[in-house]
């Protein structure tokens, strides 16, 4: 986190409007993307079967909801840290009120209400203590999923209501999931609020020059308290839908998955430092990495060697532009 | 007089002290001294990776990767003495720092060279090594009796009254305590982190000052990786899975602050045995081992804002009401 002073150029005319869409972030990413498919539907006869891929799609659905709010915090320049031990949580809430008859509407209104009050818990530390949010989500981390071991232990919740299955096994029409579709409503509501809508001018302001947000008029610590609300919105809605999918809940469950969101946004082409980053990226990013575990799933290659290729590309989509320009400064010089 | 007296390092210090006297009213074995030295032996990993967390932390960056290379030392150095089990320890210890530090210097170029965030590098890290440790013992374990008696009694080789394990947390901490104080390194540690602009200027080389913080966190990880493996006779993927929370949960503790410049060697110390202690009361005063994660992310959050209230000096305010809406 070094800010050395670099002179600025600052060029006197800007690149066509194709041109920039084309030489992107997102283009790049979606050429990649459009890789990864191509070798995977030859590596594998199975790739190609519409079943299996409606099925791949629950390798991310359910990390890019959070994932889109986590973009719109990071933008912020702040980061969640707890989002996996907040599902932790919401899902051991959810396994409670079902021991005591809790039915369908009922659980998932727990969920999210579980989640709302995680993310308020971490913006109040944030925002009205003033507190760094990357210390402050480590506590929450190791808190939150605390309390679902002191609650559960080894125990585990199951015998979920049948009708509660519909979140995360249902489907609407053919092979389209639940999921798949508050996936694309939940994209298109994060897409308008960051790139439509004033709140979403607000976050990038407050990415680039906080003070200078503030004073321009934007409330900073409020919109800041709002993000957390969402991200932990989103957890719970996250919650919801792998407790409705596994059927269970165990202390341990979506263990990780915090890091995974992370690289989602990164790899998605947000600054992790904020003031940058796109929705449209994220979604891609989103179909990048299910194409990735899904393809590797098919070849049998075991999950934890799959996060190798998930810490090589969080690391190589940082590193590989970054030595790109210093090669190109070089060839200058 | 009273800028001798550290004052966080005192209040925990009190704590501490607190949280034994009331664990001793329900346990009064807990004092023994063989108990506290069984206590200070458990806690003596958690202190030489705080150490180590310490130095990166304050020079503004974190390392996430710590229980990572630890596993991964762990298992080679274990791999290593099951195929050569004639090969000497202090063979092994410097292959396991060796190893732990090149671990850090990938971290450490990464950092430095292609300025990438450090959180970003070391969540990344921290996978990849994971995933090497599943790939070279393709998920094995290696038990206690494949490991030559050599390697695993070391650490557990009592030396006036303490175990080795024991004396070389102590050694560790005497060095930092200099090193920290005495010499031009870590000095120029304090200063990266507490303004990067104003050590460039005294002719301090930020990048590489941080560079070297995560050489040293990664070789006392590679160290703590083979202390670690021969002390519990077992290596396999997930061992240490989740301790690097509790090295930087311990940092915090111990006052060090996140956004660097602000820290010292007593502090961290103080955090890990805190944490030590409380890991260790728990079965004695007949709670669940499963309240641990709770209760140190509490102690984390309670901390964090303890220590952001007492370090808060008072500036300039320009304009009050603009101070007063944020």
């Amino acid at each position: 986190m070094t800010d050395t002073p670099t002179t600025r150029h600052i060029p006197d005319r800007l690149n066509s409007r194709a041109v920039r869409i084309f030489k992107s972030w997102e283009a790049l990413l979606l050429a990649v993307a459009i890789a990864i498919f191509v070798v995977n539907s030859f590596a594998s006869p199975y790739f190609l079967n519409v079943w299996n891929l409606s099925d791949a799609t629950f390798n991310f659905t359910e990390k890019a909801m959070i994932a889109f709010a986590m973009a719109l915090l990071i933008i912020s320049g702040e980061i969640d840290l707890s989002v996996a031990s907040i599902i932790a949580l919401a899902s051991t809430a959810m396994g409670l009120a079902m021991q005591h008859g809790a039915g369908t509407p009922e659980l998932v209104a727990i969920g999210l209400t579980v989640g709302l009050l995680c993310g308020a818990f971490n913006g109040f530390f944030v925002t009205i203590l003033g507190l760094p949010s990357i210390v402050v989500t480590i506590g929450t981390m190791s808190l939150f999923r605390g309390v679902s071991y002191i609650i559960l232990g080894d125990d585990s919740f199951r015998g979920y209501p049948s009708s509660f299955a519909w979140f995360g096994q249902g489907y609407i029409y053919w092979v389209f999931t639940v999921e798949m579709l508050l996936f694309v409503i939940i994209a298109i509501i994060y897409a308008v609020l960051l790139h439509k809508s004033n709140f979403g001018r607000a976050i990038y302001a407050i990415g680039n020059n906080p003070t200078g947000a503030l004073f321009s008029g934007i409330r900073v610590q409020r919109v800041k308290f709002i993000l957390f609300l969402l991200t932990g919105l989103m957890s719970g809605v996250a919650a919801v839908c792998l407790t409705s999918r596994l059927g269970s809940t165990r202390p341990s469950i979506a263990s990780g998955m915090e890091l995974e969101v992370i690289t989602m946004v990164v790899l998605g082409g947000v600054n992790i430092l904020g003031g940058s980053g796109t929705i449209p990226g994220v979604v891609i990013a989103a179909f990048v990495m299910g194409l990735v575990t899904f393809g590797l799933g098919l070849l049998n290659v075991p999950g934890i060697v799959m996060s190798i290729f998930i810490g090589l590309l969080l690391i190589g989509v940082i590193a590989l532009p970054r030595l790109w320009a210093m090669a190109a400064a070089r060839r200058k010089a | 007089m009273m800028r001798f007296i550290p004052v966080r390092e005192t209040i925990l210090g009190s704590a501490i002290l607190l949280l034994i006297i009331l664990i001793t009213s329900r346990f009064p074995g807990f004092v023994a001294p063989s108990n506290l030295a069984n206590v200070f032996n458990d806690t003596a990993p958690l202190m030489i990776l705080a150490l180590g967390q310490m130095v990166v932390i304050l020079t503004r960056c974190i390392d996430l990767s710590v229980a990572a290379n630890l596993a991964l030392t762990g298992m080679v150095v274990a791999m290593i003495n099951v195929a050569m089990p004639g090969l000497p320890i202090p063979m092994i210890i410097t292959i396991a720092i060796l190893m732990g530090a090149f671990m850090g210097v990938i971290n450490g170029v990464l950092v430095w060279k292609l300025s990438i965030p450090p959180i970003v590098v070391t969540l990344g890290t921290m996978t990849i090594f994971r995933g090497i440790i599943f790939l070279i013992s393709d998920g094995k374990w290696v038990n206690s009796h494949e490991m030559s008696p050599a390697f695993t009694a070391f650490p557990r080789a009592v030396f006036l009254g303490l175990p080795v394990l024991s004396w070389i947390a102590i050694f560790i901490v005497i060095i930092f305590a200099v090193m920290m104080s005495r010499t031009q390194f870590g000095r120029s540690i304090f200063a990266v982190g507490g303004n990067p602009h104003a050590a460039v200027y005294t002719g301090i080389n930020v990048g590489k000052t941080q560079f070297w913080a995560f050489v040293v966190s990664g070789a006392l990880a590679g160290l703590t990786g083979y202390l670690w493996v021969a002390r519990y006779a077992v290596a396999y993927v997930d061992i240490a899975g989740g301790f690097e929370l509790e090295v930087v949960a311990a940092c915090v503790i111990g006052g060090i602050s996140i956004a660097g410049g602000i820290g010292s060697v007593g502090g961290a110390v103080l955090g890990a045995i805190f944490l030590g202690v409380v890991k260790n009361a728990l079965p004695v005063v007949n709670i669940s081992p499963f309240w641990q994660l709770a209760i140190s992310g509490s102690a984390i959050l309670i901390a964090v804002a303890f220590n952001a209230k007492s370090g808060r000096t008072k500036d300039r305010i320009i304009l009050k009401s603009a101070e007063a809406k944020q």
